[in-house]
């Protein structure tokens, strides 16, 4: 008993209780994620096991077990069902969350739709894995890049820090009356999300102060009974798609603000579109995720080596940030973007495309490039960042051999 | 007259139809078919449900028939999602209710949850969303309004479509007597679960109808109600007999009406006497192609159905003349 409660102590020692700046912990990130979520009081939680997800719903379910979060937890029996759950929850005017990963997140494909069209808003972490088949536990980003137009507001994180603030800020993005869209927190799976990282958690107060209790714009309730979830003829369904468009677009300023509040708050300042030493860089690399980390060894090196190379890192994926797309790139003559997903028979890399897309139409734009890395849990070390850039610039010599490169494959 | 056989019966004998709810929940102007005797399930479920609940229905004829924006016919807080997942998302609203209600975020009593599908969306697809939502005990009742075939998509055969019913998938032919599996048990799935309370209904017996859903809703945990929904488009029956042959399945104990209680079975409606399938199989379009094979086929195992249901009920078996002396020939399976 005594040992229990020193652990318990040690615990909430680790969670950090000092006021002002938060108190710097090491800690598994899906530890730090699922303190975020208690620190955000989520009031209802449906989830079902998953790798790479489950240490974050595991300790989720420990929490309310131990009475540290005052929460519903439903182990339901398919993600189905656990996104089906989530909108019972928050229809019903509980602030929900869940987690999941891969083939979880394809089973949920059809709820994630509707849980953004009925403007639920539900927060959930993806622990980015790749799916099947072959059957892979391990990380790229082919499940998410599958769910691109679910209509949910879509952010990637590099680390547990990032993981962490950013699980906190989509409750109060999402719930803000202005959005009311479900929000997606993507993590690598494993690099991530297994990883003990050093990182500075916030106190209850603080969170508190942040975020403030949900408060539904429309739930069930007897007293005041509505319709949710009716049936479109063609003479309105345009319209309900062009009102959720409208919304997803708009968010961007809302979560502009709620990720300014933050850097008040914490001294982590976050934005849509991150560069790192690309001022002047004439070639550019793209990421997403905890690949960027990799990248700024790279661009590092390579600046010694005198090559003028930087880093953008795309942070908001849904609602795209065209403008600072387009803002960041400056007068770059070589873009290269790295997917970690494989669009088959298309265009290549999903973020690829959608990068050329949004800059076709400037009058001078960068050589644009797609090289595929990462999948399936492939170790992508700086060299390969190194060697990528030398290809890039041989190819952009010599003109594009192909519509993208699957960087590192065999045979 | 039937003799009526509820459990704790002294709670319930004293309705008349005068005494039953004036207020409508589910309001005209709705789009079902005429003769639909799901709508009339529907109109008399939502009555004795109250308007202190929310409703999560599946998608599915009385889904689509009441609620095409920006109208609606239900008069209780309504949120349909998804085909499969109704009892998923009654299982979040009854985790969010409890949660919001410790919290102290609950203004007043705390509301009833009731999730509603067809056959199809109860048996085959949402069956596993169901089956989930039993087994955790959540506080719910479920009703299945069950037509025997997918009709909101044009007279599909499900799980729940009887032996020998044509449908459009599957249809009698030179090789085919239509339907050729016999009716999903989902009254007997349900039960496995160990809930508290089980029960078939129709809205050809309101009272029995009326009071097995307030019984349902006073149970502590999932109650599974299933509702045999007389449906004249897709049973190719004249809409004014959707009352009658809803009575006639009961009379031919093709659907009888009982009660399961903590595991408890009792015959609620007993007939005095069973009338042989034939007189509710002719009435409809579906079963037009059976041959005296088939329907001797159908009348034994209905029979035998029955028997069981009966020693579970610990009934006296009355005497059934008219069964064919043999069992079918091979020829009639």
């Amino acid at each position: 008993m005594a040992k229990a409660k020193a652990k318990a102590e040690a615990k909430a020692e680790l969670i950090g209780r000092a006021h002002g700046p938060g108190k710097r912990v090491g800690m598994e990130v899906s530890i730090a994620v699922s303190h975020a979520v208690q620190l955000s009081r989520a009031e209802a939680i449906a989830a079902y096991p998953i790798t790479p997800q489950t240490h974050i719903v595991e300790h989720l379910s420990s929490m309310v077990a131990n009475g540290e979060l005052e929460a519903e937890f439903v182990n339901v029996e398919s993600e189905h069902s656990a996104l089906s759950a989530c909108i019972g929850m928050s229809a019903s005017g509980a602030r929900t969350y869940t987690a999941t990963s891969s083939q979880g997140l394809a089973l949920m494909h059809e709820i994630l739709f509707i849980a953004s069209a009925m403007r639920f808003p539900i927060v959930m972490t993806v622990a980015n894995r790749a799916l099947s088949a072959p059957l892979s536990i391990w990380n790229d980003h082919g499940d998410i890049m599958a769910a691109r137009d679910i209509g949910w507001i879509q952010v990637f994180v590099e680390n547990g820090q990032e993981a962490f603030d950013h699980t906190i800020m989509a409750f109060k993005i999402a719930e803000n009356h202005k959005v009311l869209l479900p929000t997606i927190v993507n993590l690598d799976g494993f690099i991530l999300s297994h990883v003990v990282e050093a990182l500075e958690m916030l106190d209850q107060k603080m969170v508190d102060d942040f975020l403030p209790p949900y408060i539904p714009r429309h739930q069930l309730d007897p007293k005041n009974p509505v319709t949710m979830g009716a049936f479109a003829m063609p003479e309105i369904y345009t319209e309900v798609k062009m009102n959720h468009q409208v919304t997803l677009t708009n968010s961007y300023e809302h979560i502009l603000a709620v990720w300014n509040e933050w850097a008040q708050l914490t001294g982590r300042s976050y934005h849509p579109v991150e560069r790192y030493r690309a001022e002047d860089a004439r070639i550019l690399l793209l990421t997403m995720g905890s690949l960027s980390e990799v990248a700024k060894i790279a661009v590092d090196e390579l600046r010694e080596a005198g090559v003028p190379v930087g880093l953008l890192v795309l942070r908001l994926w849904r609602p795209f940030p065209f403008q600072d797309l387009r803002q960041a790139v400056g007068d770059a003559e070589l873009l290269i973007v790295c997917d970690r997903a494989l669009s088959l028979g298309g265009p290549g890399g999903p973020v690829m495309s959608e990068v050329r897309s949004a800059l076709y139409h400037l009058a001078q734009r960068p050589h644009i490039l797609g090289y595929i890395i990462g999948l399936g849990g492939r170790d992508v070390p700086p060299e390969a960042f190194k060697d990528i850039v030398a290809k890039a610039q041989t190819e952009m010599a010599e003109g594009p051999s192909q519509e993208f490169h699957l960087y590192g494959v065999r045979g | 007259m039937e003799k009526f056989g509820y459990a704790e019966s002294q709670k319930y004998d004293t309705y008349a139809a005068r005494l039953m709810p004036r207020a409508e929940l589910f309001t005209p102007g709705h789009r079902a078919c005429q003769g639909c005797g799901e709508a009339l399930a529907v109109r008399w479920v939502t009555k004795a449900i109250g308007p202190d609940a929310i409703i999560a229905h599946a998608t599915g004829c009385m889904e689509i028939v009441s609620s095409g924006m920006p109208q609606t016919s239900w008069m209780n807080p309504w949120i349909h999602v998804a085909f499969e997942n109704t009892a998923a998302v009654a299982a979040g609203i009854d985790a969010g209710l409890k949660i919001l209600a410790r919290k102290g975020k609950l203004k007043g009593q705390m509301p009833k949850v009731v999730a509603m599908g067809g056959d199809g969306g109860t048996s085959d697809i949402g069956l596993q969303a169901l089956s989930g939502a039993m087994e955790r005990g959540h506080n719910f009742t479920y009703v299945c309004w069950d037509n025997e075939a997918y009709m909101n998509t044009g007279i599909q055969r499900s799980s729940s479509t009887p032996f020998g019913a044509m449908t459009t998938t599957s249809p009698p032919g030179k090789k085919s007597i239509g339907q050729s599996t016999w009716k999903k048990d989902m009254v007997a799935i349900a039960v496995a679960h160990n809930i508290p309370y089980v029960a078939t209904a129709s809205p050809s017996y309101i009272f029995d109808l009326y009071f097995k859903v307030r019984k349902a809703l006073e149970t502590p945990g999932p109650a599974y109600i299933h509702v045999l929904s007389v449906c004249p488009t897709g049973w190719r029956s004249p809409t004014d007999l959707s009352v009658r042959l809803g009575r006639l399945a009961v009379e031919t104990a093709v659907f009888p009406l009982f009660e399961v209680v903590e595991g408890k079975y009792h015959l609620t409606v007993q007939p005095h006497k069973i009338r042989p399938v034939r007189d509710y199989l002719k009435p409809q379009g579906r079963f037009r192609h059976l041959r005296d094979p088939e329907i001797n086929f159908i009348q034994n195992r209905v029979i035998d159905r029955y028997r069981d249901l009966l020693a579970k009920c610990g009934i006296a078996e009355p005497e059934f003349p008219f069964l064919p002396e043999e069992a079918p020939s091979e020829e009639g399976k």
